[in-house]
């Protein structure tokens, strides 16, 4: 137990910081996108609705962030989840940058498609 | 009566730990101990379990009870209606011998955290006072309250799976010391490791085990807090101490 | 002390199923998985909406289909019993004082998700407004 580098202290902290994005903003996005809207309950935002919406630089710059922040913090859930259930702590050296690289490539595609 | 279902494991005699059943009186003021206590004075003298002060101060006789890591001197027979009673010895840890346990990973690891107030610089004489004032105390008093019983250790699935992870007790017990206002010392680099407070996935379960209700879960997220604050610190180029 | 003959018990391979704390555990943190699809599913819903009125059309179409349908309402679960468990935990990582007086943790549990609450109606009004 000798004290070294290690990632963990900044990883713990995008994980926290999507847990509360997550928390705040998520299930109020899929209620309306992904089960009002697509039942027909509510009157589906037309695509310039949707457009106008994503149009100031700062929605766009904060969805991307959003969007980041959910997906490291799943990452690091997956990551340990999978290992405590399968007992497969010696899998962390695959898992790991398996589950970040998955985050960071979504991340960056989220970059791509809003700018 | 109440039938109790006891693990036995006797090295050399057993491969793995068997039950065995007994009968012990059902009396409203007996606690699971005093059923083994039965069981060893009257009907089987062979049986080995742990305890001491028998008033839930010493922490020797922590035991799992049907499935739940329990001091055995606080759990009560009549808790369970007509029983049976399944008494096993605490999980995580190896079995010495029936419901006894090998703790002494647990102990270094309580040693590991210097729990101690560690002062720098100046040496005061013996007779003089630290005084806190009763804030400062309340700061800490609720992770002095722990008795090394180890029921966290035993509620704890990721101590199962890595036993080099440091544990809540540990932790709680370095963070009663970390927030003593007499205590000048730095735990950073035991606690912030990967076998330390990065190791801890918040299951919460070491602070539902707690009999004396120290909350370890509590002290880990919060050293998490405090770890992950100097890390970024420490990246900052004005910010290295 | 080691030279004992101890018995070493192993971690059963579905110990996360014997216990229903455990479970519940094991079925919160799961519910990232649903994170992540969510918020997949808003840059799938972005990029449609910016490529143009055919490409959103195809994307309702796609949104649509029972099988995301039925997706989304697990996920709405997940993200719902995130947000309850995430914003109750968070209180255990930081203690707040006001003039000395500890808040206790059900108050500011409370207030995260008041919050919650709040931020997920102005979220509702920017989007739904015509």
């Amino acid at each position: 137990m000798r004290a070294r580098r290690t990632p963990e202290p900044y990883l713990w902290l995008l994980f926290s910081g999507g847990g509360v994005v997550a928390a705040l903003l998520l299930p109020v996005l899929v209620l309306i996108f992904g089960v009002l809207a697509p039942l027909g309950v509510i009157e589906p935002p037309p695509a310039a609705r949707v457009r106008a919406l994503l149009d100031p630089l700062l929605v766009r710059l904060a969805l991307a962030a959003v969007v980041g922040l959910c997906l490291f913090h799943a990452a690091h859930r997956i990551r340990f989840t999978v290992e405590e259930m399968t007992r497969g702590g010696r899998l962390d050296v695959v898992l790991a940058p398996l589950c970040y690289g998955a985050a960071l490539t979504g991340t960056v595609i989220a970059v791509l498609v809003l700018f | 009566m109440i039938t109790l279902q006891v693990s036995r494991y006797r090295p050399g005699q057993d491969a793995e730990p068997v039950f065995q059943d007994y009968e012990v009186p059902l009396r409203s003021d007996w606690a699971v101990l005093d059923g083994l206590a039965h069981i060893k004075d009257h009907l089987d003298g062979t049986l080995s379990f742990r305890w001491s002060c028998r008033m839930g101060i010493c922490g020797s006789c922590g035991m799992t009870v049907n499935g739940e890591p329990r001091l055995t001197c606080g759990t009560f027979l009549t808790d369970y209606g007509e029983g049976p009673i399944r008494v096993e010895p605490l999980r995580g840890f190896p079995v010495i011998r029936d419901l006894v346990v090998d703790i002494d990973d647990v102990l270094a690891k309580l040693a590991h955290v210097k729990p101690w107030l560690i002062r720098e610089g100046e040496e005061l004489p013996l007779t003089a006072e630290y005084t806190q004032t009763p804030a400062q105390l309340e700061a800490y008093k609720q992770y002095s309250m722990c008795i090394n019983c180890m029921l966290c250790y035993s509620a704890c699935p990721v101590y199962a799976l890595e036993p080099d992870f440091l544990g809540p007790a540990a932790i709680a017990l370095a963070q009663r010391y970390n927030l003593d206002s007499r205590d000048q010392g730095d735990r950073f680099d035991l606690l912030a490791t990967d076998e330390g407070v990065w190791g801890c996935t918040f299951v919460g379960e070491c602070t539902s085990a707690c009999p004396k209700h120290v909350d370890p879960a509590e002290a880990i997220q919060r050293y998490k807090l405090t770890a992950a604050l100097t890390s970024v610190r420490n990246l900052l180029p004005w910010g290295r101490s | 002390m080691t030279a004992l003959p101890s018995y070493r018990p192993r971690v059963h391979p579905l110990w996360w199923a014997r216990r229903r704390a455990y479970l519940v555990f094991v079925l919160r943190e799961l519910t990232s998985v649903f994170v992540a699809w969510s918020a997949a599913y808003l840059v799938l819903l972005a990029r449609a909406a910016l490529a143009g009125d055919a490409e959103y059309a195809e994307f309702r179409a796609f949104a649509g289909s029972p099988w995301v349908v039925a997706l989304n309402v697990v996920a709405l679960a997940a993200t719902a019993f995130h947000s309850v468990t995430f914003l109750n935990l968070a209180p255990r990582a930081m203690v707040v004082r006001l003039d000395g007086w500890r808040v206790p943790g059900f108050l500011i549990a409370g207030g995260n998700h008041s919050a919650w609450l709040a931020v997920s109606a102005l979220v509702a009004y920017l989007v739904l407004r015509s």
